[in-house]
């Protein structure tokens, strides 16, 4: 009969299930954010320098698409990967990689709205220097990403933050299966439905401890980046 | 190539530029040819800046043509400029040098030791390693002088570049601007400062309110100013 003492003791003596499942909520949620990294800072970037018609629109939906519901990504993903959906055929539904899947479409709105904004303030700041070098469309791109890395660090994280907290996409996609698909999120919901409060409220505590870790190492190397080249 | 392709003389005819219902430069005529510092001065507001975006071919005229070495489109691989704000990258002062020496095509290979020797010749190769940013406005401006140089320019462009510089910056950026103008690059600089057009000239365009309104060499200005407008700026007088 678990109490608050045997959570504890649970996190402070290593026991190997909380930490595979902290493992997989980390590996699930870091690759998530790199993932829609990989499409949305570009995709941020060029709505900022690039005009074309519906520009505003896409702008618009992108900045809506901010607060997507959780549970509704996790049902349209799940949607896509059940047996019969046209993606069924690769057998990912109740994976982590389905899981990766479905946080990374949450986040990826969050990303590119926040770069759009950064690198069109840092584009109005750098226009006439970058057009006077005749620098071109990729390369400006390219400089004005690096420039704002330390403003894009608070982007990912702001991602980041929002894959590791959520419960609704990991829960429907990955189906919180024992030692599988089970993460922090999944494991609170679980155990509070159970009735087992002190074990969700330790679980609760590691979620907000690794959360802040990450945090503080994001922030160590934007203040160690900002020290060295301004 | 480079040598046919010079963007020697700039020409500018019968040249205005409206923005909105605003008319910022009124059927300017110029002529911008090798040899001394060529020094745009007027009241502020008289379109000075926007003269010389058009003449380094940042903005288009809304109407009149500007030719560079009798083409209307340039590259502008050899024209460079400096603003009065320079913006520094977020890098290392070096770095800076080197993106510029990248964006002009300088060989990877050869980088590191173009923007030493650069940094050296705007007396930063101290400051090689400080981040940009964390340099005084004075450095911030000679590193801006240093990346204009990597283009290895032909024309070189200075909008208002000590305007918010002390006299000993002030006088650090003259040396470099009056060395590079030696080495004959062609120096073309907006300025209010009628000690530094005294200084640096040159001949003179003499602005007023997008209007040329006169083009003469210093000497001349200075001391025999044809028209009214000039004489009152040269006396000191508030021309508006």
């Amino acid at each position: 009969m678990p109490d608050g003492a045997s959570a504890l003791s649970l996190v402070l003596g290593g026991d190997p299930a909380l930490y595979a499942i902290v493992g997989l909520s980390l590996l699930v949620s870091l690759s998530a954010t790199a993932l829609a990294a990989l499409v949305a800072l570009p995709l941020g970037a060029m709505l900022a320098l690039v005009d074309f018609p519906g520009r505003a629109f896409v702008v618009v939906v992108i900045n809506a698409f901010m607060g997507l519901p959780p549970v509704v990504v996790g049902l349209a993903v799940f949607l896509l990967l059940s047996r019969s959906g046209p993606l069924g055929f690769l057998g990912l539904l109740f994976s982590p990689k389905a899981m990766i899947i479905a946080q990374a479409l949450l986040v990826l709105p969050i990303i590119a709205a926040l770069t759009r904004q950064t690198i069109e303030d840092l584009w109005a700041e750098y226009r006439d220097e970058l057009t006077a070098m005749r620098v071109g469309p990729a390369a400006r791109v390219a400089t004005l990403l690096w420039d704002a890395r330390f403003s894009l660090l608070t982007t990912l994280l702001a991602g980041f933050g929002r894959a590791a907290a959520e419960v609704g996409t990991v829960m429907i996609v990955g189906g919180n299966i024992d030692g599988f698909t089970r993460t922090m999120t999944t494991a609170i919901a679980l155990e509070t439905s159970k009735g087992d409060l002190p074990l969700a409220m330790g679980l609760g505590l590691v979620l907000i401890t690794v959360i802040v870790g990450v945090n503080t190492a994001a922030w160590g190397v934007r203040r160690i980046g900002e020290l060295k080249s301004g | 190539m480079r040598a046919l392709q010079t963007d020697l003389p700039i020409v500018l005819d019968d040249v205005s530029l409206h923005a909105n219902e605003t008319t910022i430069i009124r059927h300017v005529a110029l002529v911008l040819s090798p040899g001394t510092p060529t020094i745009v001065v007027g009241p502020n507001g008289s379109g000075k800046s926007t003269l010389i975006r058009l003449a380094m071919g940042l903005i288009a005229p809304t109407t009149g043509h500007i030719t560079w070495g009798g083409r209307a489109e340039s590259d502008g691989r050899r024209r460079a400029m400096v603003f009065q704000r320079p913006v520094m990258l977020r890098r290392l002062a070096a770095a800076n040098v080197a993106y510029a020496l990248k964006v002009a095509g300088i060989d990877r290979a050869v980088r590191t030791e173009r923007a030493r020797d650069l940094l050296d010749r705007v007396g930063l190769g101290d400051l090689a390693a400080r981040p940009a940013r964390r340099l005084s406005g004075g450095e911030q401006q000679r590193l801006a002088l240093a990346r204009a140089l990597a283009r290895d320019p032909e024309v070189l462009f200075l909008d208002e570049p000590t305007a918010s510089l002390d006299p000993a910056a002030t006088k650090a950026v003259e040396d470099i601007v009056r060395a590079v103008a030696q080495s004959g690059v062609k120096v073309v600089m907006a300025t209010h400062d009628l000690g530094q057009a005294r200084r640096m000239a040159g001949d003179i365009v003499f602005l007023v309110r997008g209007r040329v309104a006169e083009r003469t060499d210093a000497e001349r200005f200075f001391t025999a100013p044809a028209t009214p407008e000039a004489a009152a700026f040269v006396r000191g007088d508030l021309v508006i």
